[in-house]
């Protein structure tokens, strides 16, 4: 998952003196497999409304039966991690090794486990 | 041909012709939507109705037994030879009368498809049961948008008011079934064509109710033509022109 | 390609004692291959070129499906109509995807589109040539379509996230794009001699235009460096049009069609040490600047296409978010009541 709200305007650009025009919303899409067990992020699009967005979805994103199942948030309303807190958010993960299975020596006696 | 066989050719010409013709029509707007997303949406319905085309027209040619592909009718005929209702030539316009006819079409389309699913016909049904998924997406598309845009901006709600008014008496062609209609329907193979107007206007009332659009005069459509009998406007002889002008430079040529 | 015309800013790639901290830190995050996301600390420049090179490609996608677009009405068959009506769909798509990446650093959809408009950004060359026959539509498919890949699929290994991830989309569908293309060409090719000449004169027109799509030798280019060294461009124009080259010449030769080249030739030992290429003339510069400039053959016509469907479509889409704001309205008062 990568895009979030807009980052802010680069300083040097100018701003647009006009009146806004109302632009349709910019939403993520996630969509299932047919044989997928999780909706992954495949891009984004613009639609006006939520049940806008699952249409266009369907019509940009599924062309080539690329699943059965349309998730749409609004970019606005997606929250993500600061990559630059990447360091004390996933590293210490790594050090508890005991976590995964493997970590444990079951002898084959014991038989499945 | 039988009789029977001359009647069903019609038919399947009537239900080819309406897809290849709305289908052009449709294509015309690649690259010129009014958004990237309504571009794509629409090369999809354009898509499906390409696709429904060629398996009827291959039906056709099959039934008529003279050894005619789907590309040699679509290709070969002159407009006189067309049975396409005039509704699907009319030229696209602006986006609100490119909309509203797909809209009034879907409303027929879909129905009669249903119908046709269950045809007496096992070919004609297969066909159709495939092409109901796609016209029920088709009917949902349109009816949604013309609800929003008639609900939306003073606008849009005015633009679409001009379409419908000006699309409406094409609709007559739509609910007013023919002999070969009837006898079809007698036969099991298509639908009761009173079922189907009823259902149409069933569906497109309630829908321009809530699209706060006006319902336009009825019975304004008895002149514009009579295109599944062959009797089409101005349009459709320019529109094969332009469709049929590289096939026809190359007679026998293979692409 | 897409950085046709695109400057970076200033004088050149910054030596690592001349860069602050960040920037340090951030140049040793693309040397390692690392992706930059959306919410990440970068230099003004960086974002500045991408946005630029970004908007660009989404530019040329949805101009490009202009000179192909006009033919879906005349395709000579049922086939054909619904394979290039899907391209072209395509197309669209792709622009669609890379101006959803190059919104999330903060440039608008619409701001992008006003840019074009005004003539202020630049759109690939080559679609601003006519498209004459539908031998042209093969030669599209073929050549065009063909430099664009050999562009495109290096830069799945771009430094910016929703960049790399637009890219590597377009690329499964771009597969096709080609050999639709060469298809037509195939069948023309060893169809009748109208539609050999056809093809012929097709191939006439499209192959220059085609090798000016990598853009002018950047061995001088400043700029070049820069964005090389943020990984914004993975490979240099002189060496996308030599494999481009290499890769088409036989291509033109199974099609028994002749490339309007007379000194093209194979070179055995052309970079040294029995690394061979084909030497082959350049285009001629002074077009490509003239057509990037405005004066092609149909820039006025593309620009025009675009501007009319923009604002014709204004009040379609004002009219559905004027629908989702009074269904939201109605909403809020239903909940408040």
């Amino acid at each position: 998952m990568s895009s979030g709200t807009a980052a802010p305007r680069p300083s040097d650009e100018p701003t647009d003196e006009r009146p806004a025009r109302r632009e349709w919303p910019l939403w993520e899409i996630f969509i299932r497999g047919q044989h997928g067990l999780n909706h992954r992020h495949v891009g984004s699009l613009h639609a006006p409304d939520a049940a806008m967005a699952i249409g266009n979805a369907r019509d940009v994103y599924t062309r080539r039966n690329e699943g059965v199942s349309i998730w749409a948030v609004r970019s606005a309303d997606v929250v993500a991690s600061v990559p630059s807190e990447k360091g004390p958010m996933f590293d210490p993960a790594d050090a508890k090794v005991y976590r995964h299975p493997t970590f444990f020596d079951i002898p084959d006696d014991v038989g499945h486990m | 041909m039988t009789g029977d066989d001359d009647a069903v050719f019609e038919y399947l010409l009537r239900l080819g012709d309406n897809c290849l013709i709305l289908a052009h029509r449709t294509s015309e707007w690649c690259g010129h939507g009014p958004a990237l997303e309504e571009d794509i949406a629409l090369a999809n319905t354009a898509l499906d109705l390409i696709g429904q085309t060629r398996l009827w027209l291959s039906l056709a040619g099959e039934v008529e037994g003279a050894g005619r592909s789907a590309d040699d009718l679509a290709y070969r005929r002159d407009a006189m030879d067309f049975r396409n209702v005039s509704l699907v030539e009319q030229p696209n316009g602006d986006f609100a009368h490119t909309l509203v006819r797909q809209f009034l079409f879907d409303a027929w389309h879909l129905p009669t498809l249903h119908a046709l699913a269950r045809s007496s016909d096992p070919r004609i049904a297969a066909i159709a049961e495939k092409a109901t998924k796609e016209v029920t997406y088709h009917l949902e598309r349109s009816t949604d948008l013309v609800i929003r845009l008639g609900d939306g901006s003073a606008e849009s709600h005015a633009r679409l008011q001009t379409a419908l008014t000006s699309l409406w008496p094409f609709s007559d062609e739509l609910r007013d079934p023919d002999d070969i209609e009837y006898r079809l329907a007698r036969d099991g193979i298509a639908p009761a064509p009173d079922a189907v107007v009823a259902q149409w206007e069933g569906h497109v009332f309630e829908a321009l109710r809530r699209a706060t659009l006006e319902r336009p005069e009825e019975g304004r459509g008895r002149f514009k033509g009579r295109g599944k009998q062959g009797r089409h406007g101005e349009h459709l002889g320019l529109l094969l022109a332009e469709m049929q002008s590289l096939s026809r430079a190359h007679p026998g040529a293979s692409w | 390609m897409y950085a046709q015309m695109v400057k970076t800013d200033g004088a050149g790639v910054k030596a690592s004692d001349e860069m602050t901290a960040e920037e340090r830190d951030f140049q040793a995050r693309i040397d390692e291959g690392s992706r930059i996301e959306p919410k990440e600390w970068m230099p003004a420049g960086y974002r500045k070129t991408l946005i630029r090179q970004i908007s660009q490609h989404a530019h040329s996608e949805i101009v490009g499906q202009l000179p192909e677009s006009n033919w879906i009405t005349r395709a000579p068959t049922l086939e054909r109509k619904a394979i290039l009506l899907a391209k072209v769909q395509d197309e669209a798509g792709h622009g669609l995807y890379l101006y959803c990446a190059a919104e999330t650093l903060g440039i608008s959809r619409d701001e992008m589109f006003e840019q074009l408009h005004s003539g202020k950004a630049k759109y690939s060359s080559i679609f601003n040539y006519p498209t004459l026959t539908w031998a042209d539509i093969g030669t599209v498919g073929w050549l065009v379509d063909g430099a664009a890949i050999m562009n495109q699929v290096p830069l799945q290994r771009t430094s910016y996230g929703p960049y790399a991830r637009a890219m590597v989309r377009i690329c499964k569908e771009e597969s096709f794009h080609q050999r639709q293309g060469f298809d037509i060409m195939m069948k023309m090719a060893q169809g009748t001699e109208a539609q050999r000449r056809m093809a012929q004169d097709a191939l006439n027109r499209f192959w220059f235009p085609a090798l000016m799509m990598f853009g002018p030798s950047d061995a001088e280019s400043v700029h070049s460096a820069q964005s090389m060294a943020w990984k914004i461009k993975i490979d240099t124009n002189d060496a996308l049009r030599q494999k481009f080259v290499d890769q088409t010449v036989p291509q033109a030769t199974y099609l028994g069609l002749t490339i309007p080249d007379e000194t093209l030739v194979w070179n055995a030992d052309k970079f040294g040490e029995g690394q061979g290429g084909h030497d082959f003339a350049e285009p001629d510069w002074d077009e490509f600047f003239a057509v990037v400039s405005g004066n092609g053959p149909c820039n006025a016509e593309r620009l025009g296409a675009r501007v009319d469907a923009w604002e014709a479509g204004a009040w379609y889409r004002d009219g559905l978010m004027a629908h989702a704001d009074k269904q939201a309205a109605r909403s809020a008062s239903k909940d408040a009541a």
